[in-house]
């Protein structure tokens, strides 16, 4: 479906996107996983035809970027990171509107407005103007938009940032609905959860380059392990992991063990080094993502 | 590089036309005041106040020589401001040209439909002032009937001119230099409201040769008062050059600032 080969961004000295490959599948959902400022959006804008790269190759659904703009756009679905709804237009109008851009019949725009309105639940505030929504509200008008053309690659660029709970759990619903319809779908998210929920594979890029690539599980296992036993890092709790030579990292206030046998280290913890807390969770992509782009804030 | 010779327009400029015209039709109402009641104020405030001092004007009353000014002027405000602070507003608050390019429009098409759009302004604004100053009597029939036409020419320029503005405008106050330093000194001193030939020459060979609303005066003046001349062949091709080499301008600049 997209194809990305040496591909390169840069505006002026930056660099933004640093050669990077990957390649995604039809029906699959992929994920750009990356501290601010990686280049997540850079890419995106590329595949969607609206940034021209500035080497490397790049296709999508087999034609090349910038050669064939049109055809591609017309088969794309776009949620952009920044909210762009039209405000001259109601929540309806919006997609209506939308729809004439790519060229569908007024009644049947109509049709595929009211459709996408009862699916993404908005029907009530069909015909509130866009100043009245809330954010989150606005990010799924925007899904909607997105939709109205029946896209066969849907591109999100942070979807559910903002959404309270209950919205991003319907939009988590309705785009697994989607990609069993066979849609695929390219997505950034600062949220780990949501990756490691939706994506077949994701990459974690971090300055314009793609550090690892592959499916959430198994970049879990590979990275970092099974579990994690974590202690309050105090100099005692320390000094009697050191004594048993048993490897840790501190992250914060805690110490972290990582570990295929929690049971082992649990016990341990809790009758040699006399604790009365320690807590075990399997790891998760978020290990995986501090653990390759580090603790320290990027921008 | 794949050798392909892409065509950057298509018929696509019409659905930015059209959502245009649709979200000002939402308001006609307060969009058809000012052309009704611009030359309403000017003819009595002018015409009758300022006109009872004056006898003629190049062989007519004061007020067939402002009449066809006003529409002039009427014509270069509506797509100037059109394709300057409201464009400003799409492009950069509302983010309308950023969506619309994720759709199978292009930038060019965007641009192409917002110029049009300033055009047809220009045509709206001199439709509804013409039964207004045809009730007054100073413009003379059927060659008034050309203004239509040649409201779309002069729009489309003054629309190209403004979005080249928008274009390099760091930020919407900006917009202000252009009103002030090119809008305001063309309202004055284009043969609107006195003759040009009263100005020192080289005052006049300046707005002879870089005041487009000098030519747009002089066209509508003729049409007006039903004087063709070739004069007026002269000025509308004039006119015809400057869109011609603005409006690419414009389409340029506006890439240059939008895809990055
Ligand atoms: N229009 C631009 N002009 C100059 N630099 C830019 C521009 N857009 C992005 N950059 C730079 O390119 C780099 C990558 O930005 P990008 O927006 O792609 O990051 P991101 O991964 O999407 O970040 P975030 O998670 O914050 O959205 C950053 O260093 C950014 O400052
Ligand atoms: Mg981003």
């Amino acid at each position: 479906m997209v194809v990305a080969e040496e591909l390169e961004k840069r505006f002026g000295d930056v660099v933004a996107v640093d050669h990077i490959h990957f390649q995604v599948e039809e029906g699959e959902v992929f994920g750009f996983l990356g501290p601010n400022g990686a280049g997540k959006t850079s890419t995106m804008r590329m595949i969607e035809c609206v940034s021209p790269k500035t080497m490397g190759s790049l296709t999508v659904f087999g034609m090349d970027s910038e050669a064939h703009p049109r055809e591609i756009k017309q088969h794309i679905g776009v949620v952009p990171q920044e909210n762009n709804l039209d405000p001259d237009f109601t929540v309806r109008d919006n997609l209506i509107q939308f729809a004439r851009y790519f060229d569908i019949p007024v009644d049947e725009a109509s049709r595929r407005a009211d459709e996408l309105l009862s699916f993404l639940q908005l029907e009530e505030k069909k015909n509130v103007s866009i100043e009245k929504l809330s954010g989150g509200l606005r990010r799924r008008l925007i899904l909607a938009r997105a939709l109205i053309n029946r896209p066969r690659l849907l591109i999100l660029d942070e979807p559910t940032t903002g959404l309270d709970p209950q919205a991003r759990h319907l939009i988590w619903e309705k785009l697994r609905g989607l990609v069993t319809q066979g849609n695929t779908v390219i997505l950034t998210t600062h949220y780990m959860e949501e990756a490691a929920r939706l994506c077949d594979r994701i990459v974690i890029m971090d300055q314009g380059r793609i550090l690892e690539e592959g499916t959430p599980q198994a970049l879990v296992k590979r990275l970092v392990g099974d579990y994690i036993v974590e202690a309050d890092a105090t100099v005692e709790v320390r000094n009697c992991l050191e004594q048993h030579r048993i490897p840790f990292d501190t992250a914060g206030e805690k110490v972290q063990i990582v570990t295929p046998e929690p049971k082992l280290i649990t016990t341990l913890l809790l009758e040699e080094c006399h604790l009365e807390q320690v807590a075990v969770r399997p790891a998760s992509l978020e290990d995986v993502f501090l653990k390759l782009t580090g603790r320290t804030l990027r921008e | 590089m794949t050798p392909i010779v892409r065509i950057p327009f298509s018929y696509r400029f019409g659905k930015v036309w059209r959502r245009n015209l649709v979200t000002f039709m939402r308001t006609w109402k307060v969009n058809f005041i000012p052309p009704f009641l611009e030359p309403l104020l000017y003819l009595l405030a002018l015409g009758l106040g300022v006109g009872s001092f004056i006898t003629q004007v190049e062989g007519v009353s004061y007020p067939r020589f402002i009449a066809p000014a006003l529409i002039s002027i009427a014509v270069m405000n509506a797509a100037f401001f059109e394709c300057t602070y409201s464009s400003y507003v799409r492009m950069y608050y509302q983010k309308t040209f950023d969506a619309m390019i994720t759709t199978p429009l292009s930038i060019e098409d965007v641009i192409l439909g917002e110029l049009c759009w300033g055009a047809t302004r220009s045509f709206i604004y001199a439709l509804l002032m013409f039964p207004v100053l045809l009730a007054f009597g100073v413009i003379d029939l059927p060659s008034s009937f050309l203004i239509f036409p040649f409201s779309l020419l002069a729009g489309f320029l003054f629309a190209s001119l403004g979005m080249c503005f928008t274009a390099v405008s760091p930020g919407i106050d900006t917009l202000n230099y252009p009103s002030f330093l090119l809008i305001t000194p063309m309202f004055l001193f284009s043969g609107t409201f006195f003759p040009l030939n009263l100005l020192p020459v080289p005052v006049q060979i300046v707005a002879y040769g870089l005041l487009p609303l000098t030519h747009v005066v002089a066209v509508m003046r003729g049409f007006c008062l039903g004087i063709l001349s070739l004069d007026l062949l002269l000025s509308i091709t004039w006119l015809a050059i400057a869109s011609t080499l603005l409006c690419p301008v414009a389409i340029h600049l506006m890439k240059k600032r939008l895809i990055i």
